[in-house]
């Protein structure tokens, strides 16, 4: 079954979209929400619970005070509202990966309100109005067996790993997007990665996509232009890449507006965003909505954050993003496109941290955008998932700098750093890298490149100086490259024009 | 303090039998012997068990009396048996909370005042009969059998910690643990001659108390005298940092009120009796003989010096209806988690049916009507549209009983008034009327919602079986609860002679 899909161009000349985001941040607190179980990515399945997140019968929840604090900090750098007292409540329903039967979370006191992010799109900001910053708890996580993909269709039967129920969940919504047109992709993928870089400078998250520590669902809509209502929303789910972010919203406005072209109705359903095709499936239909009976949780006495502890937390965050892309551009000289490489690469943390750790940062951002992005790239990893720090990077350069090593010298210390060979400096001692300094070897290796190229000092001998390059080559090829280049054609023109 | 009428062990009350212990005059083995065989011998009738471990029982029974006898250092409750409520997890001891969802489930840990009753040295008989889920006033609500009052096999023991107060009433435990919900220590205490005691919500730990509703739900004693009583529940009560609606304040000092309250010393005490809990206009279902042994009581107060006057509670009225939309809203919720994935019973699961036929197979059979009916009530009452007008309705008259009792606390330091408007009645009588049966918790309630502390002490006889004294107090002031109860058992005990279920085992010994 494939949709039937409008040219994008074109559907900005009948619809409007409206765009909207919810996502799911798993906060990297050491135990979970309600209980002191481990949170660590990865581990053997159910070795992480305790009566409390496996739902048994008498246990009873306790807030983890250090998901609160990250949450109300999450919520200031969002510029929200900061309730001085409000609730968690249960959502009512079942499913195995739920223990309780119901979700602990939150409904309608969330801990922060009315905030706003700003995000950039090709040189323009769009405001994105933040609805609520809630706190929950994560679900345990179901894995079916015996079908295909590791879908429930076809499968024998199911397991449940319940390491993950429980861990702290923030869910951060937004107000409905309108007005953002064509960019409208853009401009869900600019907020998540905006997000993204928010949590992790407040150390809230590793919020690590792919590892599932942040998860967004998509809300798009569409409506014919001019019209004063908003078109029937549909919310994409398993959007876990920022690409996938812009993917989603893109291939949802195609379609829908191929349902609207031929006079259908766009039907208000959950769908799955497929990430080998860029397409999206219906999931259960939302047309009959579910009553979650939601109550105040009555195990859990109320937050009533301290208004000077709120305001002291607010004193406390750290220099967000976009304060820190406006210091760094200016202290690096840097102009707006070239800051926008950096950022879109990924590499505006890496290179802070290469310039924090003694690099210059033109070198840094050489190293980072030159070599090791190629280097990514043939990987097939992010920046960031190389296996070199910045720091190690900002030895390389001073290495360089120092004349140890030249730049093809380090580019093999690279490969020793990256195959895990340790340090630049000690790469560049166990396989022997550095620059040779004018030597008994070096000496020998010039004469004998005189000594066997007669012709070529004849020529230069006639005048023909720049036919000592075949010269420095030779010696350069007979040392493996770790001669220093100019010392050569120094040594040589002593040998040979100077005679 | 009168003599005791019987050298049966397991006629005395804890504090005879802890002193005892501590002089070496009986052993742990030896009391834990006397219960297990009482018990092998009555609870085939009475039915207040659903698990006794004798082998284990002895065994620990064992350990305490040796490490008295190797010197070490041992609390006031070291190897005096004790009897838990089914609703309690023990570790790796079956706990079914009277249903037959969780039957043959083997709990992995400890609730709190499980731990801390093991702690303090004593000996787990076994686990007590309840209404299922702890839903109902007569313990015939168990899926397991029916509990049998000692005083008359053919009633009810009170419910919903039936089990317990049988168990106790019939020497069949020195002690034991309930809880109560919206009367479920009070009502059964009442019914079966016994001290029962509802404390503060939030000064007894509910971790590990299998939820009915878990705002009004708490632990609590169940004993022979109000001293075993306030023992009880200072071993068990105090903060708990797994359950964060404990409250986190000093525990009261409950003993020494007791021994204050047992001197008679209640001049300048201020006495409300609640006029809507069978007070003038307030008598329909209420039987006489009740009212007329609370009002002796009252008289009696009086005659210590306690100034006594009417209060008026008119929101009480409101309490039967609001409470069952509460108790049944939360519990709809507490017992989603029983669906046969994780634990205790699974039906269906024969590859023939899809998970969502397995969860509804499992909880139809699982659960009983009682319960059912809960449920449904409940998921109604918080169903979207509805919410409003029945959860959010039943919390603000909460609101408003609990106004009621702040005004009467400012002009008086207790409220008193029957623990049930009657006393027990013949088993099968209510079980087609639940309203009837509902209507067993009248008095009961306003505390509940309100959270506040409220004991049950025996205040005399009607129709030959046991009436019951409530007397109510300020959060936190549970210790005036106590003293109260104290000053009337010895004054009553003083004016018969004897103790109150002394006159159970001489009837037994008739």
């Amino acid at each position: 079954m494939s949709d039937t899909l409008v040219d994008y161009d074109e559907i900005l000349t009948r619809y409007e979209p409206v765009i909207g985001l919810e996502t799911h941040v798993e906060l990297g607190t050491a135990s979970k929400m309600f209980c002191g179980c481990a949170t660590t990515f990865g581990a053997e399945p159910n070795t992480q619970t305790c009566p409390v997140c496996l739902g048994l019968p008498g246990s009873l929840p306790v807030a983890n005070a250090a998901a609160i604090e990250a949450t109300i900090r999450i919520g200031l750098a969002l510029g929200c509202r900061i309730a001085s007292w409000c609730r968690f409540a249960r959502k009512n329903y079942f499913y195995p990966d739920i223990p309780k039967g119901f979700q602990t979370s939150q409904y309608d006191e969330p801990l922060c309100t009315a905030g706003h992010l700003d995000v950039e799109v090709d040189g323009e900001t769009h405001r994105v109005e933040i609805e609520r910053v809630h706190l929950e708890e994560d679900t345990g996580k179901n894995l079916h067996v015996g079908g295909a993909t590791g879908r429930i269709h076809g499968a024998s039967h199911s397991l449940v790993d319940f390491n993950r129920a429980g861990i702290p969940l923030v869910e951060i919504v937004t107000r409905p997007i309108p007005g953002t047109g064509a960019r409208a992709p853009e401009v869900a993928r600019a907020y998540v990665s905006e997000l993204r870089d928010i949590i992790q400078t407040l150390g809230a998250s590793d919020v690590r996509m792919e590892q599932g520590s942040l998860r967004c669902d998509v809300n798009t809509s569409l409506a014919p232009v001019g019209s004063l209502e908003w078109g029937t929303r549909t919310e994409t789910k398993n959007v876990n890449s920022l690409r996938s972010v812009e993917r989603a919203v893109r291939y949802e406005m195609r379609r829908q507006a191929a349902v609207l072209d031929a006079a259908g109705r766009v039907l208000q359903e959950t769908r799955h965003f497929h990430e080998d095709t860029g397409s999206t499936s219906p999931g259960r239909s939302k047309e009959e909505a579910t009553d979650y009976r939601y109550f105040p949780e009555p195990d859990l006495v109320p937050v009533a954050p301290d208004a000077e502890w709120v305001e002291k937390l607010a004193a406390e965050l750290p220099e967000l993003p976009v304060a820190r892309r406006a210091r760094l551009q200016q202290e690096w000289g840097l102009s707006a496109t070239e800051m926008a490489w950096l950022v879109n690469a990924g590499a505006l943390g890496l290179v802070d941290a290469t310039v924090a750790a003694g690099a210059t940062p033109a070198d840094a951002r050489k190293w980072w955008l030159g070599e090791l992005a190629r280097r990514a790239n043939d990987a097939g990893v992010e920046l960031s998932g190389l296996a070199v720090t910045p720091r190690q990077v900002a030895e390389l350069t001073r290495l360089v700098a120092e004349g140890t090593i030249n730049d093809q010298l380090a580019r093999q210390a690279l490969d020793g750093v990256l195959a895990g060979e340790g340090d630049p400096a000690q790469v560049v001692a166990a396989r022997g890298l550095a620059v040779m300094g004018e030597s008994d070897e070096l000496v020998a290796a010039v004469e004998a490149a005189i000594a066997g190229a007669p012709d070529v000092v004849a020529k230069v001998q006639g005048g023909k100086v720049q036919a000592l390059g075949a010269l420095v080559g030779a010696v350069m090829k007979a040392t493996r490259g770790k001669a220093d280049a100019a010392t050569v054609r120094r040594m040589l023109e002593e040998r040979v024009v100077g005679s | 303090m009168t003599a005791p009428v019987n050298t049966d062990l397991t006629q005395l009350d804890a504090a005879e039998l802890g002193r005892r212990l501590a002089a070496g005059e009986t052993s742990s083995v030896e009391l834990t012997r006397a219960y297990l065989d009482r018990i092998a011998a009555q609870d085939g009738v009475l039915g207040a068990y659903l698990h006794v471990d004798a082998e284990a029982a002895l065994a620990r029974a064992d350990e305490v009396d040796a490490a008295r006898a190797a010197g070490a250092e041992l609390g006031p409750l070291a190897g005096l048996p004790v009897a838990l409520k089914d609703v309690f997890v023990t570790e790796g001891v079956p706990t079914t909370s009277g249903s037959k969802i969780l039957e043959g489930w083997r709990p992995p840990y400890d609730a709190t005042v499980a731990a801390r009753l093991k702690a303090a040295g004593t000996v787990l008989l076994g686990k007590t009969n309840m209404d299922e889920f702890a839903m109902g006033s007569s313990t015939e609500n168990s899926a397991y059998r029916p509990t049998r009052n000692p005083w008359d096999p053919d009633r009810i023991p009170g419910g919903s910690s039936g089990g317990s107060s049988t168990a106790v009433a019939g020497g069949l435990a020195p002690w034991a643990l309930g809880t109560d919900t919206g009367g479920s220590i009070r009502q059964p205490a009442a019914m079966t001659g016994l001290v029962g005691h509802k404390p503060t919500y939030g000064a007894v730990s509910r971790y590990g108390l299998i939820a009915f509703s878990s705002s009004l739900d708490q632990a609590g004693p169940m004993a022979r005298t109000v001293l075993d009583a306030a023992t009880l529940h200072e071993a068990i009560g105090g903060h708990d940092r797994c359950d964060s609606t404990s409250i986190d304040a000093p525990a009261p000092v409950l003993v020494t009120a007791v021994q204050e309250g047992a001197r008679g010393e209640l001049a300048g005490l201020r006495v409300g009796v609640v006029r809507e809990l069978g007070g003038d206009g307030h008598t329909d279902g209420y039987d006489p003989g009740v009212l007329d042994r609370v009002r002796e009581t009252v008289e009696l107060l009086e005659g210590m010096g306690a100034e006594v006057r009417e209060v008026s509670c008119p929101a009480f009225d409101l309490a039967l209806p609001a409470y069952y939309l509460i108790a049944p809203s939360e519990a709809s919720s507490n017992l989603a988690r029983f669906e046969g994935m994780r634990f205790g019973l699974r039906v269906g699961d024969d590859g023939s049916h899809s998970l969502e036929e397995v969860m509804s197979l499992t909880r139809e059979q699982g659960f009983g009507p009682e319960v059912k009916r809960r449920i449904v009530l409940g998921t109604y009452a918080l169903s979207a549209g509805y919410y409003d007008a029945y959860y959010g309705q039943a919390q603000k008259v909460r609101t408003l009983i609990t106004r009621d009792f702040t005004s009467a606390f400012d002009d008086v330091d207790v409220l008193v008034s029957p623990t049930s408007p009657t006393v027990a009645w013949p088993i099968g009588a209510r079980v087609d009327d639940p309203l009837a049966m509902y209507a067993a918790d009248l008095c009961t309630l306003p505390a509940s919602l309100a959270g506040l502390p409220a004991i049950s002490v025996p205040c005399g006889l009607s129709e030959g079986l046991p009436v019951g004294f409530q007397v109510m107090a300020p959060a936190l002031a549970d210790d005036r609860c106590y003293r109260v109860a104290a000053a009337v058992e010895a004054a009553l005990d003083a004016a018969r002679g004897s103790r109150f279920l002394d006159e159970l085992t001489r009837r037994a010994a008739a």
